[in-house]
C-alpha cells in the first residue's frame, strides 16, 4: 500500500467538519487574531505531527519538572528569608527552640512546620529538582544512543549540555540555601575546591563570600542566582531547545512509511495536547505523592550550619555524586612552586576532571562528525546497535560516570553492605580506568554479534520452532521469512561509509596540505567503523531469498501439516488438521 | 555467515546514495481500528472511565481543601499512624488530583480520540538558495552603505570604544564583592594563654578530667567571652568564622603510644594533643576518632590522619597533617594554648607557603 | 450458674435467654480471672532482683566469667595475647561495671569470634546474670559503674527545663555524636570495616554506657568530658527524636542525599518511564471494521 506524500493530512476524526454558530469563544479568538495575527503564525502547529514513542518522552520529564519547580518555588519564595543574619528560634520544633540560627534556616522550619503546605511544598521542590536532573540525563543518553545528536541538532545537543549543566548548578544553590549542617558543609568543602585554584584561588574565594568563610552574603548571593540568574538562562536556553525541535521537527524510528523526509505520527491537536498535558499532571502527581510519602532533607534533624559540626554521611545531592567520588578516590598530591602550593589532590578531581567531561560532553557531535565524516542531515534514528563503536564510546563514559558516582557513596557502601571503605577506594582507583576499557570492548561485541543476528534475520529468516529431521537424519531448525515491514524496518538505515582521502590530492597527484592529519582521520574512521556488519546488498538479499525457497522445496515433500506459523499469529489455525488426519 | 561481516567498507567517493536497497518500502501499515471505535458498548465504557477518573480527580481537590483546614501543623502536629498527618494527606491528595486528571486525560487519547497515523513531509532545513542570496545579498547592502568596510578609522575606534566599555567597567563594578584575602587564611583567633574550653557548653578543662581514650570536642575559650551585661562578644558571621578556623579536638592517649613531633615534644600535657579540627582537604570539621588506633577519619572524603604521630596523612585525599595547636597548663590549672597555630589552618590554597 | 447469668444480664442489657449456652456463665469467670491476672502482670511493678550481698554477687559473676568469658579475657581479666602478639580480647581491668553490662547486654559479648566489629545481637545472658559478671570485673578494678535510670531521666523538670535540656542535648549530639554515628544516629563508617553502629532505638542504659566506657574503637566520654547532666540531655534529645512523628512520610533509612538519589531514579524515573511506555503504547487492536466512513 503506498501513499500520497504530496498532500498534508488534514483530518483524521470520521464525521466532515460543519459550519457552526458564531460562539463567545469565537469572538474572543477573532477580537485576538485582529491584534496578534495567530492564525497565521499557529497554521503548521494546530495539526503539526509527532512521531510517537515512550522514548521521545524522557525529555518531556524533564521539561514538565521544569514547570513543577518554577510553580513549587515560587510558593517557597513566599516565606523563605534568605539573610545569614542571626536569630534565636522560638518556633514550633521544639528541639531547636532557643537556638541561634540563620534567618534564612529559621524561615525553612517555618516553611516545614507553620505553614500549611509548606513541608509539602519543600519536599515536591526538591524531588522534582531531582528528577528534572535525572531526566535529562536519561534522556540525554536516549538522543545521543539512537545519532539524534547527528546534522542538524547538534546545537541542541549543546543547549541540551547547558541545561544539564545549568540545573545541577541550580540544584546545588537550591539545596544550600536553608543553610542546614549537611548543605552548609558541601559549601565549606565548595569554599575549599575554591582555594585550591592556582593563583586566584583565595581571591575568588573572598569575592564569593565577601570575605573569609563563611561570612554573610554566601546565602542572599546563593539566592539571587537561584531563583533569577539561572532560571532565567534556563527558560531561555528550553525556549531554544523548544524552538529548534519544533523547527527541526522531531525524528523518529525507521519504519514502512517512514523516510527521511517525512514524519509520521499524530496531531498535536488534539492528540499531543492530551498526550503531553496529560503526562504534565502525571509527572506533576507522581512528584505530589513522592513529595507527601516519602521524607527528603530533613533539615531540622541536621540543625542549623555550623563549622565545627558534621555528620556522617555527608554527601552532596546525587547529581554532583561523581566529582566528589573522584575527590574521594583521588590520592593525596600536592606540590609546591617556590613559595606558592598546587593542591593537585583537590584542583584535578573538582575542577579540572568536570571542566573536561563536560568540554568532552559537548563536543561528541563534532568529534563524530569529525571522524566518520558525515555532513548529511539525519531525521531517522539509528538503533545503538548499528553504531557499534559510538554506542561502546558512551557505555564507557556510562561506566566512569557510575563508578565516580558509586565511590562518592564509599561510606554508605561500606556501612550497608559490611565493607572497608579503605578497600572500596583502592579497588574504585583502579577500576575508574578499567572498567570504562571492559565496558567498551564488551559493549561493541555485543552489539556487532547483535547486528549480525539482524542480518541473520533477513536473509534466513526467524526460527519457529519447529525442527526438522531430514531422511539422513540431522536435525534442522525450520526458518520462516520475517515480515515485510519488519524486514524494511531492519534495512532502513545508512551503510557505513569510512572517511577516507582520495580525492585529496590535485591533478598532479600532489597531496593538499593538512596530510597527517588527514591520514589519521582516516584511520580513525576506519577503527570506527572497524567490524560494523553492514546490511545486506539486495544481490545478498535475493540470494537468501532463493536459499531460502531451496530449502522450502527440500522440506515440501515431507508432508508435514504444521507450516510453522501455527504460533505466530501469521494466520489462524481453526482449519489446520495437525494429527494429520 | 561470516561471509556477510567481512563485506567491504564502501569509498568514500562522493557519497552518492545508496540506490541498491535490498527491500522497498511498503509504506504505512493498514489502519487497524480499536475496539473502543467499533464497538460502541466499548466506547461508551471509555467515556464513562474517563468521566470517572476526572470525577476522581475532582474529589482528590475537594480532599485537598479539606485536609488542608483539618490537619493541623505548628504548636500540635496531627499524626496519622506516626506520620504527620498534614503533608501526607495534602500529598496524597494533591497527587491523586494530578494523577487521575493526567490519566483521564491520556485515557481518553488513547480510548476514543482518533489515532489515524498522519503524514507531515519535512522541509529542508537549510535555508533555500534563494533565501541565502536575498539575506546575504541585504546584509551586505547594509554593510556597503554604512561604510564600515571603507572606513577603518571609523571601524577600530569602534572596536577599541566596545572594548574599553564591555570589559574593564563590569568587571571593575564587581572589585567590592569582597576583601582581598590578605594574610587572614594565615591566623586564627587562638593567642598564648587563651583557655580551650568544651564546645557547646564553653567550660574550661583540667588535665584530669580528660581519661586516658577521651575525646573533646573543644574551641577557643574567646567565642563565649561575654560583655557585662552577659551578651556574646563574638556573634554571628564573625562567630562562624573564629569556629571554621578555632574549633579544635583534645584526645589523651597513653604516652607510650606518642611518637612526638620535631620540636613538638612539649607541646602536649600528659598525654593530651590538641589538634585542629578543621580537615586541611576542603575543610569539614572532624572527630571521628577511633581510640584504638589513635586514628581520625574526615567523613566528608575519608581523609585518615594518625593523632598519634603528629596527625600525619595516613590515608586519603588530604596532603597535609592537621595542624597542632601546643599546649600548657595555666596557673589555675585549666588547659590554655602555647601560641597559635604554626601554620594556616584548613585546606590548603596558592598563598599557603609563601612567608 | 444462674447467678452468673444472672449478673450478666444485669450488667449487659437484657440477653435472651436463649443465647446464653450452658457454660457461659464459666466462661465469663475464667475471661475475668484471666483478664486480672494480665493485667496486673501488665501493671504492677517489675519484681526486685532478688537481693543479693555484693560478695555473692561477685563470686557468681566469676564463676560465669571463667566459663564464658576467660578464654579471651584470661584467667583474671588480665587479656590475653597471641603467639604472633595479637589480641584475643582485652584486659578488662579497670573498664568497669558499665562497659560489662553494655556489651554483654547488647549481645555484642559473648563475640562470635575476634575481630574487626563486634555487632549487636540477641543477649545470651539474663538481666541477673550480666549484674554478676559485672560486679566481678568491677572488683579487678575500678570503673564506671552501671548507671540507674535517675542518671538520665528527666523527672522532675518542668516543661521549660525539659525542652532546654533536650535543645542543649541535641547540640550536644551534633556536636560529639553525629560525625561518626549520623544525623539521626543511624550509624556510619569508620575506617577498614568498622562502623558506628545505629543508635536510634538503642536503650538509653546502654547509650550512656556506651558514652562512658567506649566501646571497641569508640572513643571515652568520661564524665571529665561530657558531665552526667550532659549525657542526659543528649539521651532526652534521642528519645525525643524517636518520639517525634515522621513529619515528612519515610525516613527511607535516614542515610542522606544517597538515600534519596537511589528513590529518585528507582522509584520516580522508573514510574514514569512506565507511564511514558503507557502513553506511547500501540493499545489493542480489534479485527472489525468501522461501518461508517
Amino acid at each position: 500500500m503506498s501513499i500520497d506524500t504530496s498532500k498534508v493530512a488534514t483530518s483524521n476524526a470520521g464525521r466532515a467538519a460543519t459550519a457552526k454558530k458564531p460562539s463567545p469563544i469565537g469572538a474572543v479568538a477573532t477580537w485576538a487574531d485582529d491584534r496578534l495575527g495567530l492564525a497565521t503564525s499557529q497554521k503548521k502547529m494546530v495539526r503539526k505531527v509527532f512521531p510517537e514513542h515512550w522514548s521521545f518522552m524522557l525529555g518531556e520529564i524533564a521539561l514538565w519538572s521544569f514547570v513543577v519547580l518554577l510553580l513549587t518555588g515560587t510558593f517557597l519564595t513566599l516565606w523563605f528569608n534568605p539573610s545569614m543574619g542571626e536569630v534565636q528560634y522560638n518556633g514550633s520544633y521544639d528541639q531547636l527552640r532557643g537556638i541561634h540560627m540563620s534567618e534564612a534556616y529559621a524561615s525553612s522550619l517555618t516553611i516545614s512546620f507553620d505553614v500549611r503546605g509548606g513541608l509539602l511544598m519543600r519536599q515536591m521542590h526538591h524531588w522534582s529538582a531531582m528528577l528534572f536532573i535525572a531526566a535529562m540525563m536519561v534522556h540525554m543518553m536516549r538522543v545521543f544512543f539512537t545519532g539524534a545528536h547527528r546534522k542538524p541538532r547538534e546545537i541542541n545537543w549543546v543547549i541540551g549540555c547547558l541545561l544539564l549543566l545549568l540545573g545541577t548548578l541550580e540544584g546545588f544553590t537550591g539545596y544550600s540555601l536553608p543553610d542546614d549542617l549537611l548543605s552548609g558543609t558541601g559549601i565549606r568543602a565548595a569554599d575549599g575546591f575554591m582555594k585550591s585554584m592556582p593563583v586566584v584561588g583565595t581571591y575568588m574565594s573572598f569575592f564569593l563570600f565577601g570575605g573569609e568563610f563563611p561570612g554573610e552574603l554566601i546565602i542572599p548571593r546563593l539566592y539571587v542566582v537561584h531563583i533569577l540568574l539561572i532560571p532565567g538562562i534556563l527558560l531561555a536556553l528550553v525556549a531554544a531547545h523548544m524552538l529548534l525541535l519544533v523547527y527541526h521537527k522531531h525524528t523518529q524510528w525507521p519504519g514502512p512509511g517512514r523516510t527521511e523526509k517525512n514524519v509520521v505520527g499524530y496531531p498535536l491537536m488534539p492528540v499531543y495536547a492530551a498526550k503531553a498535558g496529560g503526562f504534565f499532571f502525571i509527572v506533576f502527581g507522581v512528584t505530589a505523592l513522592m513529595g507527601g510519602l516519602l521524607s527528603i532533607n530533613p533539615i531540622w534533624k541536621y540543625g542549623p550550619y555550623d563549622p565545627s559540626k558534621v555528620t556522617a554521611g555527608s554527601q552532596p545531592d546525587w547529581y554532583m555524586g561523581w566529582p566528589d567520588g573522584a575527590l574521594r578516590i583521588m590520592p593525596g598530591w600536592e606540590s609546591n612552586l617556590g613559595p606558592f602550593t598546587l593542591s593537585w589532590n583537590v584542583f584535578l578531581p573538582i575542577i579540572v576532571l568536570p571542566g573536561l567531561a563536560f568540554t568532552i560532553l559537548l563536543l561528541l557531535p563534532f568529534l563524530e562528525q569529525w571522524i566518520t565524516g558525515d555532513k548529511r542531515e539525519h531525521h531517522l534514528l539509528q538503533r545503538p546497535r548499528n553504531a557499534p563503536t559510538r554506542t561502546a564510546l558512551f557505555v564507557a563514559l556510562m561506566t566512569f560516570y557510575g563508578l565516580m558516582w558509586a565511590a562518592g557513596g564509599n561510606d554508605i557502601i561500606a556501612i550497608n553492605f559490611d565493607l572497608s571503605i579503605n578497600q572500596i577506594t583502592y579497588f574504585m582507583r583502579a577500576a575508574v580506568f578499567i572498567g570504562p576499557v571492559i565496558a567498551f570492548f564488551i559493549t561493541r561485541r555485543w552489539c556487532i554479534s547483535l547486528q549480525r543476528a539482524d542480518n541473520d534475520r533477513l536473509l534466513h529468516g526467524y526460527e519457529t520452532g519447529i525442527i526438522m529431521r531430514s531422511a539422513e537424519g540431522g536435525y534442522t531448525e525450520r526458518h520462516l521469512p520475517i515480515d515485510e515491514s519488519q524486514a524494511f524496518t531492519l534495512t532502513s538505515r545508512d551503510r557505513d561509509e569510512a572517511y577516507s582521502t582520495n580525492g585529496h590530492a590535485d591533478a598532479n597527484g600532489v597531496a593538499a596540505p593538512g596530510g597527517r592529519i588527514r591520514a589519521a582521520r582516516a584511520r580513525l574512521s576506519a577503527k570506527w567503523f572497524g567490524h560494523n556488519v553492514q546490511k545486506p546488498t539486495k544481490e545478498e538479499f535475493e540470494a537468501g531469498h532463493v536459499h531460502a525457497e531451496h530449502e522450502h522445496e527440500l522440506q515440501a515433500g515431507l508432508d508435514h501439516p504444521a507450516d510453522g506459523h501455527q504460533y505466530d499469529g501469521h494466520h489462524t489455525v481453526e482449519e489446520d488438521s495437525l494429527r494429520g488426519q | 555467515m561470516s561471509s556477510h561481516d567481512e563485506q567491504a567498507l564502501e569509498p568514500a567517493g562522493d557519497r552518492t546514495p545508496d540506490t541498491s536497497e535490498p527491500i522497498a518500502d511498503p509504506g504505512l501499515p493498514a489502519h487497524q481500528w480499536r475496539p473502543t471505535d467499533v464497538d460502541e458498548r466499548l466506547e461508551k465504557r471509555a467515556e464513562r472511565q474517563v468521566a470517572a477518573l476526572f470525577a476522581l480527580s475532582g474529589l482528590c481537590s475537594v480532599l485537598f481543601v479539606v485536609s488542608y483546614f483539618a490537619f493541623e501543623v505548628g504548636e500540635v502536629v496531627t499524626t496519622v499512624g506516626g506520620f504527620g498527618a498534614s503533608n501526607l494527606a495534602l500529598g496524597l491528595s494533591l497527587g491523586g488530583a494530578l494523577l487521575f486528571g493526567g490519566v483521564g486525560a491520556i485515557h481518553w487519547a488513547l480510548k476514543l480520540m482518533g489515532d489515524h497515523a498522519l503524514v507531515e513531509m519535512r522541509h529542508p532545513v537549510a535555508s533555500s538558495a534563494e533565501d541565502r542570496e536575498v539575506t546575504l545579498g541585504g546584509f551586505n547592502t547594509g554593510l556597503d552603505e554604512s561604510g564600515i568596510a571603507r572606513r577603518p578609522l571609523v571601524r577600530n575606534s569602534l572596536l577599541g570604544a566596545l572594548g574599553v566599555l564591555a570589559l574593564p567597567v563590569p568587571i571593575v563594578l564587581l572589585r567590592d564583592l569582597g576583601p582581598l584575602p590578605g594574610d587572614a587564611l594565615k591566623s586564627t583567633i587562638w593567642t598564648r594563654g587563651m583557655r580551650v574550653v568544651r564546645d557547646v557548653t564553653g567550660t574550661p578543662i583540667r588535665a584530669s578530667d580528660m581519661q586516658f581514650g577521651d575525646l573533646i570536642n573543644a574551641e577557643p575559650a574567646a567565642i563565649f567571652e561575654v560583655d557585662e551585661e552577659g551578651e556574646p562578644l563574638i556573634e554571628g558571621a564573625e562567630l562562624q568564622t573564629a569556629k571554621s578556623k578555632g574549633a579544635v579536638i583534645l584526645v589523651r592517649i597513653e604516652p607510650d603510644d606518642i611518637v612526638p613531633g620535631e620540636g613538638r615534644e612539649d607541646w602536649g600535657v600528659d598525654g593530651i594533643v590538641c589538634y585542629s579540627k578543621i580537615c586541611t582537604h576542603v575543610g569539614c570539621p572532624i572527630s571521628l576518632y577511633e581510640r584504638t588506633t589513635h586514628h581520625v577519619l574526615c567523613p566528608c572524603h575519608q581523609s585518615t590522619f594518625d593523632l598519634a604521630d603528629s596527625a600525619k596523612v595516613i590515608f586519603g585525599p588530604a596532603a597535609r597533617p592537621l595542624p597542632q595547636l601546643p599546649l600548657e597548663v595555666d596557673s589555675e590549672g585549666y588547659l590554655v594554648a602555647r601560641s597559635d597555630f604554626d601554620e594556616p589552618v584548613g585546606p590548603s590554597f596558592w598563598e599557603r607557603d609563601s612567608r | 450458674m444462674r447467678f452468673l447469668n444472672r449478673s450478666v444480664n444485669g450488667w449487659a442489657g437484657r440477653v435472651s435467654r436463649h443465647r446464653r449456652g450452658p457454660v457461659a456463665g464459666l466462661m465469663v469467670l475464667v475471661t475475668g480471672l484471666l483478664l486480672m491476672g494480665g493485667l496486673y502482670t501488665a501493671f504492677s511493678p517489675a519484681q526486685a532482683q532478688s537481693e543479693q550481698t555484693s560478695d555473692e554477687l561477685v563470686a557468681q559473676g566469676r564463676e560465669l566469667f571463667i566459663v564464658n568469658c576467660a578464654f579471651c579475657h584470661g584467667q583474671n581479666g588480665e587479656g590475653v595475647r597471641t603467639i604472633d602478639g595479637n589480641q584475643l580480647g582485652p584486659s578488662l581491668v579497670g573498664v568497669g561495671a558499665a562497659a560489662v553490662h553494655f556489651q554483654v547486654g547488647t549481645g555484642r559479648m559473648p563475640a562470635a569470634q575476634p575481630g574487626q566489629q563486634l555487632p549487636s545481637k540477641r543477649p545470651v545472658f539474663s538481666e541477673e546474670e550480666i549484674l554478676q559478671m559485672a560486679a566481678y570485673v568491677a572488683s579487678l578494678g575500678a570503673g564506671p559503674a552501671i548507671p540507674d535510670e535517675s542518671d538520665y531521666s528527666l523527672e522532675g523538670m518542668s516543661e521549660e527545663e525539659r525542652q532546654a535540656a533536650i535543645a542543649r542535648g541535641g547540640q550536644i549530639f551534633l556536636t560529639n555524636c553525629t560525625a561518626c554515628h549520623n544525623f539521626t544516629g543511624a550509624g556510619g563508617a569508620m575506617p577498614r570495616g568498622g562502623y558506628a553502629p545505629q543508635i536510634l532505638g538503642v536503650e538509653p542504659q546502654y547509650v550512656y554506657e556506651a558514652m562512658l566506657s567506649g566501646p571497641q574503637s569508640m572513643p571515652t566520654f568520661s564524665n571529665g568530658n561530657l558531665t552526667p547532666d550532659e549525657k542526659r540531655d543528649v539521651i532526652a534529645y534521642l528519645q525525643s527524636i524517636e518520639d517525634n512523628p515522621k513529619y515528612g512520610g519515610f525516613g527511607m533509612g535516614g542515610m542522606g542525599p544517597v538515600a534519596e538519589g537511589m528513590y529518585a531514579w528507582i522509584v520516580g524515573i522508573g514510574v514514569l518511564v512506565g507511564f511514558a511506555v503507557w502513553i506511547a503504547a500501540h493499545g489493542a487492536r480489534s479485527t472489525k471494521q468501522k461501518v461508517d466512513a
